[in-house]
């Protein structure tokens, strides 16, 4: 068999860690190669050697059987790899065209040739099935159009083997089935793809072989035709992962969150909320199941503080929350697992440990009379990190060196240690390997468990349906539907978020 | 050797000192100065003998403390470009407490001091509350503040403090910060500044990096959403920071009214001891520490420098060049952290 690429016995050591040792990656011309491991386990470290942007110990590198020394990127540009970065390098106020070319620009008499650029761009495009409009600017393009615009600058570049990192992660599910389609496309076109991933549906859907990598040790590789998700799952992580999350029946309580007739707008003053009831109650998980854009995200706003309520009530615990501020609404019980762990979250630039107590730096113990405590501070963060299994190498590693998933359990730790009365998870598993998301659903129901009240936001519905114990179906700014997930399905659900339920309910009353 | 990384952290510094003064005697070897004697000028001016040695440190202690005025700014994530306003609306305010009454020295120079500073942060009040109320950029407006201060003080100069005079009378020696025992040793203007600016960086430090203020100013620096969502009041905090920043700076204007010349006169120009402060805290990498030895490597340049016309005979312009190559080659240490990681890779 001919292989465009052959990783030999590969080993990248780091101060401290060996981030990869021993693996072996071969990758066939013309196939879909999925690279799978958890979050941590060195696909990326990997696929940079491949890159030349770090030199590995030991090992092997050929390419087309050639064997070679890859030492920096340009020189694997020259030997045709190309690589989309998981977070895209773009010039916001550029042109697509003008992207593409940076740095290899046509020129003429002088000046760069942007109508022949242009041209090439558009028959690339053409030819691979992206339609890509050469002249938008990347700033008024959806993000699924900028991926495709960094998959356009490797093949303007000549590649014949393309490395996509983790490209479905910033993807809604519709361009995400473009994006399949592209990669078949490119498959037909000659090119060969290593996909890196640690979603198991999209490696059943698309690929042709997976190379698995567990704690950066190589694991094997598999025939996709040949496995099974659980099997890939229990090779990635190492154990038997359950997929169904186990748990109780849920024995709801009195009522710890009571929403009347929300209205609220959005950043543009659209209102988007559009006079909401919903109530959660202690020791159930109601899950918010709904298509993007319908209001969602400016509801949990609402409740949290951080965004302005029109009109309506929001209770906790029978007491209003309504016009509160964010540090009010914390203090009166509620924690929040923001949708976007990075922009809310966290503070990427502050150690781990300063960012365990981003809530209640200025209680007792971690302060007194406004002076910092750090011995306490410390003490807390260290019994997260121990608690909820955050892997870092030290309480005093910025935030920023984390890996996603190690990142999301400590915003978990600290706000489910601070024991509150509503638990908000906002998209907790997004971006997240199956161990992470068995941990952080196991750490849900525990909550529910202990008499909480948790409200769950989700797109994917596999995890409303395997985590809530109540389904609220949200449409237009307004709760159009309750069901429990024992009685419905998954096109049930996908009918009601589409609004065909406002239909019947009308033809009904 | 070159693995330990602290050892890297204390050579880059060195190495940018070196290669900048290097520079600089090519420059001066290139237009026919013997690089020697220039920079034998340059080290008598600062530190020659005692009198140069007191002028230097004159010459550092404003420079401390606009350094760390724009610093403290800066890790709040705001651009304090008014230190300058700041430090002459401080100036002003310590003179006008000096001259105006008598007091016990205990009372009277702490509150000459402590009006400076409020001086400062009314100034810097201005910027802080139209970027959290209106969003209005602390840049445009804090450069406009800039000369609102210079002509508000040369007015109230001429036409309050004095009648059509260009300088007020001394402050009173209650108030003064000069000491006759540095003047007996030294023959210098070297008065007391230099240890309030040293106790202000460590109280620049502690605010920082010890109190629940400074935790949230640098979390708002950091990041504004995560701030807000974690329930701290962004807006507040950027006024906060440029109240605490124009106190700085104002303090900064008490070391000229109070110590170096014990009075105000009317300028021309700008004293540029805001606008050095803010090479100071980029030099020293935004912090309490690093300020003190960025103030301490202008200071000395600009006080030795003096000297090279006069000593070594080489134009004041080419003295201008070269302390500029010299702070520039301090200022682009990441350039020699680079080539010195290469060479380690490379050696491998």
């Amino acid at each position: 068999m001919d292989y465009v690429i052959e990783m030999l016995n590969i080993r990248k050591e780091f101060p401290g860690i060996v981030a990869n040792d021993n693996i072996n990656l071969q990758v066939e011309k013309g196939e879909i190669h999925a690279l799978l491991g958890e979050n941590g386990a060195g696909k990326s470290t990997l696929m940079n050697v491949l890159f030349g942007l770090y030199q590995p110990e030991k090992g092997e590198i050929r390419v087309n059987g050639k064997p070679v020394k890859i030492t920096n990127p340009n020189i694997a540009n020259d030997l045709g790899i190309g690589m989309v970065h998981q977070h895209f390098m773009l010039v916001d106020t550029f042109s697509v065209t003008e992207n593409i070319i940076l740095g290899s620009e046509p020129k003429k008499s002088g000046t760069v040739d942007i109508k022949k650029a242009e041209a090439e761009v558009q028959e690339i495009s053409e030819r691979y099935g992206l339609k890509v409009d050469p002249t938008a600017k990347i700033k008024d393009i959806s993000v699924g159009m900028q991926q495709r615009v960094e998959i356009l600058k490797t093949l303007y570049r000549g590649a014949d083997i393309l490395i996509l990192d983790e490209p479905t992660a910033v993807l809604t599910p519709q361009e995400i089935h473009e994006l399949i389609d592209i990669m078949r496309t490119l498959i037909k076109e000659g090119k060969s793809i290593i996909l890196i991933t640690h979603k198991l549906k999209e490696i059943m859907e698309v690929c042709d072989r997976c190379t698995v990598i567990r704690k950066g040790q190589g694991i094997g590789t598999v025939d996709v035709k040949e496995t099974s998700t659980t099997e890939l799952a229990s090779l990635m992580v190492g154990r038997e992962v359950s997929f169904r999350t186990e748990k109780t029946p849920a024995h709801p309580k009195e009522e710890i969150l009571k929403i009347s007739d929300l209205r609220v707008k959005d950043a543009r003053g659209a209102e988007m909320v559009k006079g909401l009831h919903l109530d959660v109650k202690a020791g159930e998980i109601v899950g918010i199941a709904g298509v993007d854009g319908n209001g969602q995200s400016e509801l949990i706003e609402a409740i949290a503080g951080l965004r302005k309520v029109e009109s309506g009530s929001i209770l906790l615990n029978k007491e209003t929350i309504t016009h509160f501020t964010p540090r009010k609404v914390t203090e009166s019980g509620v924690a929040h697992i923001p949708q976007d762990r990075h922009k809310f979250g966290l503070v990427l630039d502050f150690p781990i440990g300063e960012n365990m107590v981003l809530q209640n730096y200025y209680q007792k113990p971690y302060s007194s009379m406004g002076i910092l405590n750090y011995k306490e501070i410390y003490k807390q963060a260290n019994k997260l990190i121990e608690e909820y299994d955050v892997r870092t190498p030290s309480e005093h590693t910025p935030a920023r060196a984390l890996s996603g998933g190690n990142q999301q359990k400590a915003i978990i730790g600290r706000e489910v240690d601070r024991s509150p009365d509503l638990l908000i998870a906002a998209q907790p598993t997004r971006g997240l390997d199956v161990g992470a998301i068995e941990f952080i659903h196991k750490k849900l129901i525990e909550e529910r468990d202990k008499g909480k009240a948790v409200l769950l936001l989700s797109f994917e519905l596999e995890e409303i349906l395997n985590v809530s114990d109540r389904i609220a179906i949200m449409f237009d700014g307004q709760i159009v539907a309750n069901v429990k997930p024992e009685d419905t399905t998954e096109q049930e659900l996908g009918l009601l978020m589409a609004g065909s339920q406002v239909e019947k309910k009308a033809g009904e009353s | 050797m070159l693995t330990n990384q602290r050892f890297i952290n204390v050579l880059i510094p060195i190495i940018s000192v070196i290669l900048g003064l290097l520079a600089g005697a090519i420059i001066m070897l290139s237009f026919g100065y013997n690089p020697i004697e220039g920079y034998g000028a340059l080290y008598e001016g600062a530190f020659g003998n005692s009198y140069f040695t007191g002028e230097t440190i004159v010459k550092v202690a404003p420079l401390i403390l606009s350094g760390i005025a724009v610093a403290f700014a800066f890790r709040t994530g705001l651009f304090n470009i008014g230190v300058e306003g700041q430090v002459f609306v401080g100036w002003l305010a310590s003179v006008w407490v000096g001259i105006s009454f008598e007091a016990p020295m205990i009372i009277h120079l702490p509150l000459a001091i402590l009006s400076a500073g409020v001086a400062g942060a009314l100034w810097g009040f201005v910027p802080g509350f139209l970027k959290a109320k209106f969003g209005v950029h602390e840049v445009i407006v804090s450069i406009m503040m800039n000369y609102i201060a210079l002509h508000t003080c040369n007015a109230l100069i001429r036409n309050v403090l004095t009648d059509r005079l260009d300088s007020t009378e001394p402050v009173a020696d209650s108030a003064s910060l000069s000491s006759q025992l540095f003047y007996e040793w030294t023959g210098s203007r070297l008065h007391w500044g230099a240890v309030v600016a040293l106790a202000l960086a460590f109280v620049m430090w502690f605010i920082l990096e010890k109190t629940t203020k400074g935790y949230e100013l640098r979390s708002v620096g950091f990041n504004q959403n995560a701030s807000n969502y974690a329930g701290m009041n962004v807006n507040r905090n950027i006024v906060y920071s440029f109240l605490i920043s124009g106190s700085f700076a104002g303090i900064a204007g008490a070391m000229q009214g109070l110590g170096t010349y014990g009075n105000m006169f009317v300028q021309s120009s700008f004293t540029n001891i805001g606008f050095d402060g803010i090479a100071v805290a980029l030099l020293g990498g935004n912090t309490a520490l690093g300020s003190v030895f960025g103030a301490f490597l202008f200071g000395t340049l600009k006080n030795g420098a003096g000297s090279m016309p006069l000593v070594a005979n080489i134009p004041k312009e080419l003295v201008d060049i070269i302390v500029a190559l010299i702070i520039f080659f301090v200022a682009s240490g990441y350039i020699i952290r680079w080539a010195l990681t290469r060479v380690k890779r490379e050696g491998k």
